[in-house]
């Protein structure tokens, strides 16, 4: 069973902080050239962002096993989504015989 | 007469042992439970939210990965200063939900509605900020259908970037709208005193939506605004 954790103001601040940083780091580097890295990095940043927003602003951090399972889904299922439908759509013209 | 009695409490009351929870309901255990059993809840219909955006996504991936000189042109078409600043007060707008969510779970009923009140004001705030930037759109005929107009190259192209645009942040707008609304309740409730230390789940599990709200877009800003910059 999940603790019921109360965290300090300054932790919310701190993140806060942190995702405002990101968020100015991610439009400064659009505006570099890093050929086929630009939409890789900016990616990550977000993902970077957004794990953050769910381990400390959603309590994952304190959560569950089962909570984390739960959530974990999401992002196994939106992957087979992603990766099924490009497998499908990018190799349409493929011909081997 | 007095021993069917005793059964018939016990019956209703299982735990008799355990002082009495006005805001247990009676098929949980305790408040750990009945808390986790909301929270699990909430997380399994985000899941859910999680892939219903995700239809769209798939969408963008695919048609990106086809079009990507297209969808550079019309993404460099979007106000990146209006986007950054969406961003940034979405973030801050999550912040005070965090806090609004502390305050309840620390029995402080004023500082919960003053977080509930700052949330909702960003929320307004972050909606007018798209309507400015949905009235640029409709100016610059950027709106998808017979009017649509696009300078660039390979205009039927730039039209599906501004589809999944507007059913992109639409839908997104659409939920901080249903957030906006749901965060009122929470005023409304906090301000009746319905929260306290002991039980304060509808504001938690709220604060989540929020929270999930303000990741979609997190992603939907560099994925709409950030597309090629520095050419």
């Amino acid at each position: 069973m999940s603790q019921h954790v109360i965290v300090p103001r300054t932790t919310y601040v701190a993140i806060y902080a942190v995702l405002m940083v990101l968020t100015g780091l991610t439009t400064a580097v659009a505006f570099l050239d890093l050929g086929f890295a630009n939409p890789v990095v900016a990616l990550s940043i977000a993902v970077v962002k957004a794990s953050i927003v769910v381990l400390f602003f959603m309590h994952m951090r304190w959560s569950s096993r089962l909570t984390m399972v739960v959530a974990g889904s999401a992002i196994f299922w939106l992957g087979i989504m992603l990766v099924l439908t490009m497998s499908d759509y990018t190799t349409r013209g493929w011909a081997w015989f | 007469m007095h021993r069917e009695d005793a059964i018939g409490a016990a019956v209703d009351h299982p735990s008799t042992a355990t002082l009495h929870e006005p805001e247990l309901k009676h098929h949980f255990d305790d408040m750990a439970q009945q808390r986790e059993a909301a929270t699990l809840g909430m997380w399994l219909f985000l899941a859910t939210e999680v892939l219903f955006f995700g239809g769209l996504f798939a969408a963008y991936m695919l048609y990106r990965v086809w079009y990507p000189g297209t969808f550079a042109d019309a993404s460099r078409s979007l106000d990146i200063t209006l986007g950054t600043i969406n961003t940034a007060v979405l973030i801050t707008s999550s912040l005070t939900m965090a806090l609004a969510v502390r305050a309840a779970a620390t029995g402080e009923r004023r500082a919960t509605m003053t977080g509930i009140v700052l949330t909702m004001a960003l929320g307004v705030v972050f909606l007018g900020i798209k309507g400015v930037e949905y009235y640029e759109k409709f100016a610059e005929h950027h709106v998808p259908g017979p009017g649509f107009h696009f300078e660039g190259q390979a205009p039927e192209r730039a039209q599906l970037f501004f589809s999944l645009y507007f059913a992109m942040t639409g839908l997104h707008a659409l939920h901080m709208i249903i957030g906006l609304g749901i965060m009122a309740v929470m005023l409304y409730m906090a301000w009746r005193g319905a929260f306290s230390r002991r039980w304060h789940t509808p504001v938690e599990i709220s604060g989540l939506y929020w929270h999930f709200v303000d990741i979609v877009w997190i992603f939907l800003f560099p994925l709409l605004y950030l597309v090629d910059r520095h050419k």
